[in-house]
C-alpha cells in the first residue's frame, strides 16, 4: 500500500475532546456517488455519496432500517444475491467499476472483505475455515497454507487458544473466538478493504471490547468502514463517521466528516440529536 | 382438573407412540416366529426348488440388491442434480420451480402400479431393455425420485443463508459452496431421502413385476430378468401352495435387509459428517 507510516494509533474516548489528528492523509479509496439502493419497488438507500479514505476506519451510525447494511452489501455486490435488489449510482474502487455487471465478482470480494453481524464460521474445522477460502482463490501449497493460516489467526489474537485444537469443530468455539475467526478468515485473504456490519453486536462486552481492539489494529494498513448501533464504539475506534437517517422512510446520508467532528461539533440538528441521544 | 387433563394426555401421548411400536414389534415377533423355523445359512445361499417351496433365495437377493444398486445409481445423481437446481438455481417463487414441485409431489403419490406400467411401456418396449433388473432398477428410480427430490431440497433450503452470504463475501463459486458447505449441513436430509426411498424401493412388488419380471434364476447380466424378494414374498404366498414358511422366512430376510442398509447408511453419513463437517 502506497500510504504514509502508520501514524499512532489515535483512541477516542467518550468525553470531551479536543483534537486528534485524522489517520492518515485522507485519500479516497471508495469513491460513492449518487448510490441508490432499492428492494423491488421500495428505495431503502436514497442518492449517498461519499468517499471512504484509505487505511482508515469509517463508522456507519443511525436508526435500523436505514439502509447501512445495504450500502455495505452493495460495496461488495452481495445486492447481487438479494433477488429483486437494484443497485444505482456508481462505487469506484482503485479504477474498478464495482456496479459493472462485468466486473469479476470472485476478485472484487477478495479485495473486499466483509463480517457480518452474526459470527458464523462454516460447519467445518477452525484450520477448514481459513483453507477454504484460500484454496478457492488458487494457493494450494501447504506450507503457504499453514503460514498464512497461522498468521491470520495470530493476527486476530486466536492463535494461542486454539492452536492445539486447530482440527476441532469451529462451532465449539465461544461466540466471540467464532467472530475473531471470522475475521481472520476475511483477513487471510489480504483484502483491502474490510466492511464489517455490526461485528460486536451478538457477542458479550469482553469478546466485543476483544474485536474492536482488533480493528483498531487494522487501522493504517486496512480501510475499515463498520457499521454500528453503539456510539460510544463508533466514537472510539472512528477516524470518520457517517450518519444515516431515515427520511420518509428511505435511507439518506445526514452527514459526513471526522468522527470527533460528527459527535462533538455535529453540522446538522438530525445529527445533533440522535449522538446526543434525543432521537433515534 | 388441570392435573388430570394433562395426565390424560400424556397417557395417550405415551399410548400412541406405544401402539406405534407394538405394531412393529408384533409383525416381526410374527414373522420371526414363522419364518426362523425355515431360515438357515443355506437358506440363504441356496437356490429356489420346487417353485421355492424348498431351496433358498439366493438368486432372489442377488437380483434385490442388484435392481437397488442400478436405483440408486441412477436416482443418487439425478435426484441431487435436480434438488440442487430446485433450491439453489431456481428462485423459491418463481413458476418453473412451482410447477416441477407440484408435478413431483403429484408423482410422488402414484400409485407403484402405474410406474410398473410405465416402466414396462417405457424401459421394456419402447427403449428395448426387456424384462431385465436394468429395466426394473430404472422404474424403481422413477419411483424414488420424487421423494428424494423433495427431501433433499428440504435440506437444502433449510441451510442457512448466512452461509451462503460469508461464502460469497469470500469469493467463493457457488459450487465450491455447494461442495464445501451446504451440502456437507444438508447431508442428514439428502441421507433420509435416500432412506426413505430405498425402503420404498426394496419394499415394491408391484413396480417390478411388469419391468424386472419374476424369473427366480441367478442373474448372468444387468439385462437379465431377476425376481425381487418382495416379488417372491408376494409370489410364494398368493400363487404358491404350501409356500408359506418359505414366504415368512423371506420375508424376515427383507426386513433385516432394511435394518441393515439403514443403519448401514446412517453410520456410514455420521461418520462422513464428523469428518466433514463436525458439528457443535
Amino acid at each position: 500500500m502506497n500510504m504514509p507510516g502508520p501514524e499512532p494509533l489515535v483512541t477516542y474516548t467518550i468525553g470531551g475532546i479536543e483534537s486528534g489528528p485524522p489517520c492518515c492523509e485522507p485519500v479516497p479509496h471508495l469513491r460513492i456517488a449518487n448510490l441508490s439502493i432499492a428492494y423491488g419497488s421500495a428505495t431503502v438507500l436514497d442518492n449517498m455519496s461519499l468517499d471512504i479514505y484509505k487505511g482508515c476506519i469509517t463508522a456507519l451510525i443511525g436508526p435500523s432500517g436505514c439502509g447501512k447494511t445495504s450500502f455495505l452489501t452493495a460495496l461488495n455486490r452481495l445486492t447481487d444475491l438479494i433477488p429483486g435488489a437494484k443497485v444505482g449510482g456508481s462505487v469506484q474502487f482503485e479504477g474498478i467499476d464495482v456496479l459493472d455487471p462485468n466486473v469479476d465478482l470472485l476478485v472484487l470480494r477478495r479485495r473486499i472483505g466483509m463480517i457480518f453481524q452474526k459470527p458464523n464460521p462454516f460447519p467445518l474445522s477452525i484450520r477448514r475455515n481459513l483453507e477454504l477460502p484460500l484454496r478457492e482463490h488458487g494457493i494450494r501449497h501447504r506450507d503457504v497454507l499453514e503460514y498464512k493460516i497461522e498468521t491470520a489467526l495470530r493476527e486476530v489474537g486466536l492463535w494461542e487458544e486454539v492452536r492445539d485444537r486447530l482440527d476441532s469443530p469451529a462451532l465449539a468455539l465461544s461466540g466471540g473466538q467464532q467472530q475473531r475467526l471470522c475475521i481472520a478468515r476475511a483477513l487471510v485473504l489480504e483484502p483491502e478493504v474490510l466492511l464489517m456490519d455490526e461485528p460486536c453486536s451478538a457477542l458479550d462486552p469482553i469478546s466485543s471490547g476483544v474485536v474492536e481492539e482488533l480493528i483498531q489494529r487494522l487501522c493504517g494498513r486496512l480501510t475499515v468502514i463498520i457499521v454500528t448501533h453503539n456510539l460510544a464504539q463508533a466514537r472510539r475506534i472512528a477516524n470518520y463517521a457517517a450518519f444515516l437517517w431515515m427520511k420518509e422512510s428511505v435511507g439518506k446520508l445526514i452527514e459526513f466528516g471526522q468522527c470527533r467532528n460528527l459527535f462533538e461539533a455535529p453540522k446538522h440538528e438530525l445529527t445533533s440529536a440522535y449522538v446526543s441521544g434525543a432521537t433515534g | 382438573m388441570h392435573t388430570l387433563s394433562d395426565r390424560a394426555f400424556t397417557l395417550s401421548i405415551w399410548g400412541a407412540a406405544a401402539l406405534g411400536a407394538a405394531a412393529f414389534l408384533w409383525l416381526l415377533g410374527d414373522l420371526a416366529w414363522h419364518g426362523m423355523a425355515h431360515l438357515s445359512w443355506s437358506f440363504l445361499v441356496s437356490e429356489p426348488l420346487n417353485a421355492g417351496r424348498s431351496g433358498g433365495i439366493a438368486p432372489i437377493l442377488v437380483s434385490t440388491l442388484l435392481i437397488l444398486a442400478v436405483a440408486l445409481a441412477a436416482a443418487i445423481p439425478l435426484g441431487l442434480g435436480a434438488a440442487i437446481w430446485l433450491a439453489e438455481y431456481t428462485r423459491r417463487s418463481g413458476a418453473l420451480g412451482r410447477s416441477i414441485r407440484l408435478s413431483l409431489d403429484v408423482l410422488a403419490g402414484i400409485p407403484s402400479i402405474v410406474f410398473g406400467l410405465f416402466g414396462n411401456a417405457f424401459f421394456c418396449v419402447f427403449l428395448g431393455l426387456g424384462f431385465s433388473i436394468l429395466s426394473g432398477g430404472l422404474t424403481l428410480a422413477c419411483m424414488i425420485l420424487p421423494i428424494f427430490i423433495r427431501t433433499s431440497e428440504a435440506g437444502l433450503s433449510a441451510v442457512s443463508d448466512d452461509w451462503r452470504h460469508n461464502a460469497a463475501a469470500l469469493g467463493m463459486t457457488r459450487a465450491s459452496v455447494l461442495w464445501h458447505v451446504l451440502l456437507p449441513a444438508a447431508a442428514p436430509a439428502v441421507i433420509c431421502g435416500l432412506m426413505l426411498g430405498i425402503g420404498r424401493a426394496t419394499a415394491e412388488t408391484a413396480a417390478l413385476i411388469f419391468t424386472s419380471g419374476y424369473v427366480d434364476r441367478m442373474p448372468e447380466s444387468l439385462s437379465d430378468s431377476g425376481r425381487a424378494l418382495a416379488v417372491h414374498i408376494y409370489d410364494l404366498s398368493m400363487n404358491v401352495t404350501g409356500g408359506d414358511s418359505a414366504a415368512y422366512a423371506s420375508a424376515l430376510v427383507l426386513i433385516v435387509l432394511i435394518v441393515f442398509i439403514n443403519t448401514g447408511a446412517l453410520a456410514l453419513s455420521d461418520r462422513w459428517l464428523t469428518r466433514r463437517i463436525t458439528a457443535t
